[in-house]
């Protein structure tokens, strides 16, 4: 659509300008005045400089947790995006079995977050739980608050089920946008089954996978609730992600510079993140539109 | 004569592969809804249980049915305040939201002004942004100007996130809605407002309603700020949730019939905004 100039539209955005303003930029300068200053207690701070990013970048709190980061994300992006993507692929087209399987699969993204947790928390319990129960029951040692590999496991297992069906629903919304022609242009050429995904139905899923891709990436980077609930970042740090970790230093220890550091780091990351997929999104639509 | 041929092995064709799929993809649908509703089926199954039967023998299905730890859940005042807390912050947050959304998303959809790249972008990292940092800088905001503990302090923090979301949710929606109806609106008279109002609420209407269900469900599952800014008077069903985990004898009946009632305001609703979910979760984008 042509837009016109007009610079009176800014009198329209003024009232979210002021609300995001106070929720946002007020707090951020907070964060970024404590960032450089050190504490003696008692209210009285004095100029500390870069000190803190300089020892944030030499502690080794910060880079495990960095990484156990990294790895969780990757990890649930690589079973995630696969599987929402062939569950797209099998889900009915039309009539009332689509309407049953979208209203049972966006169940699980309108849980609270920590439900999720509570749910698998119990879910996993060796006593109680039925997961935890039957793993038992066949002489596989699981036990999730002992054991880092299993906490792993049950967190990834979590996302996994928490998220995939939000891949699901976009690719298939990508899929109904495809018309018919298409499929039948493939039937004429004989296409294989895995031609037309290969060079019909992955190429048109793209611009909203890309999207998915961004989201489940943006939003595994942040997530404190659901291993906070089930793990609560352990055993010892095993699951100690981004988000717990600082909340653990800022409210739990109240060590307020390390932390206001840490945070404008972390925001730095998720600002750059952004920006990509910002700048996917313009450009998908303008090859649309 | 050859046309006819063709139609008719297409015909065959047709009628006998998608036949093979669906089977296919039943038993795959079959698969992965299942393993979705298990967890949920448990808890809810538990709620249904008494602790004795919980805790000591391994059930499938509750032997004696029992509604007690609902009735514990809605006689119980600092049970039930936890939901009505949770509401009143979740309804006022959408509200603000969307109000103070709907000329923002008018603005992008409608013109070009200066800097509105730049802004638009700035609303997305609003939503980006990790609650987890701005946990303290709330904390002390909040507490400085006398609105800790209240539902409106809630309502704000939880702003930081959901309006930018209804922004592009509306925009999304908006730019759907040819500008000639603004035209035509503007040359038979009408002013501003009641053109906003009066014509152009009511093309949008169904983006308002999943802008507001969105800013309603990411309020209502959200944890960290709702719990770090609330003791008391506003605490919400989440926080007290997860302060009765880890306390020594947990009441799992209770615990998992208010997670069942937590899940009951989603599910109502789910059916309306089905085929909106998609486009809502990808910001207006779909």
């Amino acid at each position: 659509m042509e837009k016109t100039v007009n610079q009176k539209a800014w009198f329209l955005v003024l009232p979210v300008l002021l609300l995001v303003a106070f929720s946002a930029v007020i707090p951020l300068m907070t964060v970024v005045n404590y960032s450089v200053q050190d504490s003696f207690g008692n209210n009285q701070f004095f100029w500390w400089g870069i000190g803190w990013f300089e020892e944030l970048l030499h502690s080794d709190r910060m880079w495990s947790a960095l990484w156990r980061q990294l790895a969780f994300s990757a990890i649930i992006l690589a079973i995630e995006v696969p599987l929402g993507v062939f569950v797209a692929l099998n889900m009915p087209k039309k009539g009332f079995w689509a309407s049953f399987c979208l209203v049972l699969m966006s169940l699980p993204l309108l849980i609270p977050w920590n439900v999720v947790g509570t749910i698998w928390q119990i879910f996993g319990r060796v006593d109680i739980g039925l997961l935890g129960y039957t793993l038992a029951a066949l002489g596989i040692d699981y036990n999730y608050t002992q054991d880092a590999v299993d906490a792993w496991i049950t967190v990834i297992v979590m996302d996994v089920w928490h998220w995939t069906s939000l891949v699901a629903l976009l690719g298939y919304a990508g899929l109904q946008s495809i018309p018919d022609a298409y499929y039948q242009a493939a039937k004429i050429d004989q296409a294989s089954r895995w031609k037309v995904f290969r060079y019909i139905e992955l190429p048109k899923m793209m611009g909203v996978l890309m999207i998915a891709i961004l989201l489940r990436f943006m939003d595994s980077f942040m997530i404190y609730t659901e291993p906070f609930v089930v793990t609560g970042g352990g055993p010892g740090n095993a699951t100690t992600f981004l988000s717990i970790d600082l909340v653990k230093m800022a409210l739990g220890q109240f060590d307020l510079g390390p932390a206001a550091a840490f945070s404008l780091m972390y925001f730095l990351v998720i600002l750059l993140i952004s920006w990509v997929f910002y700048t996917v999104m313009t450009n998908l639509e303008k090859r649309e539109g | 004569m050859s046309d006819a041929t063709v139609t008719q092995t297409s015909f065959t064709a047709k009628a006998r592969k998608p036949r093979m799929r669906v089977n296919g993809s039943a038993v795959v649908m079959g698969c992965y809804l299942l393993f979705l509703l298990l967890p949920i089926y448990w808890l809810l199954m538990m709620s249904l249980k008494t602790n004795t039967e919980i805790l000591n023998t391994f059930t499938l299905w509750p032997d004696n049915l029992t509604f007690n730890n609902y009735l514990t859940i809605l006689t119980d005042a600092s049970w039930y305040m936890g939901y009505v807390n949770s509401l009143i912050y979740v309804v006022m947050n959408t509200v603000i939201s969307v109000v103070v959304a709907l000329p923002a998303a008018y603005a992008f959809s409608r013109y070009h002004f200066l800097g509105d790249k730049h802004l638009f972008f700035w609303l997305l990292t609003n939503r980006m942004a990790p609650p987890a940092v701005f946990a303290l800088p709330f904390f002390q905001l909040y507490s400085s100007v006398g609105l800790f503990d209240t539902h409106i302090a809630v309502a704000l923090a939880h702003c930081l996130f959901n309006v930018p979301l209804a922004v592009w949710i509306l925009e999304g929606f908006m730019r759907g809605v040819p500008k000639e109806i603004d035209e035509t609106a503007y040359i038979d008279g009408y002013s501003f407002g009641r053109f906003f109002i009066k014509i152009f609420m009511p093309l949008i209407a169904s983006g308002v309603g999943v802008a507001a269900f969105f800013c309603f469900m990411f309020s209502w599952v959200e944890l960290l700020l709702s719990r770090t800014l609330t003791s008391v008077d506003a605490k919400p069903i989440a926080a007290t949730m997860t302060r009765t985990v880890g306390a020594s004898g947990i009441d799992w009946g209770v615990l998992a019939a208010a997670g069942v009632l937590t899940i009951v305001p989603g599910a109502l609703v789910i059916y309306f905004v089905r085929n909106y979910i998609a486009k809502g979760f990808a910001l207006g984008r779909v």
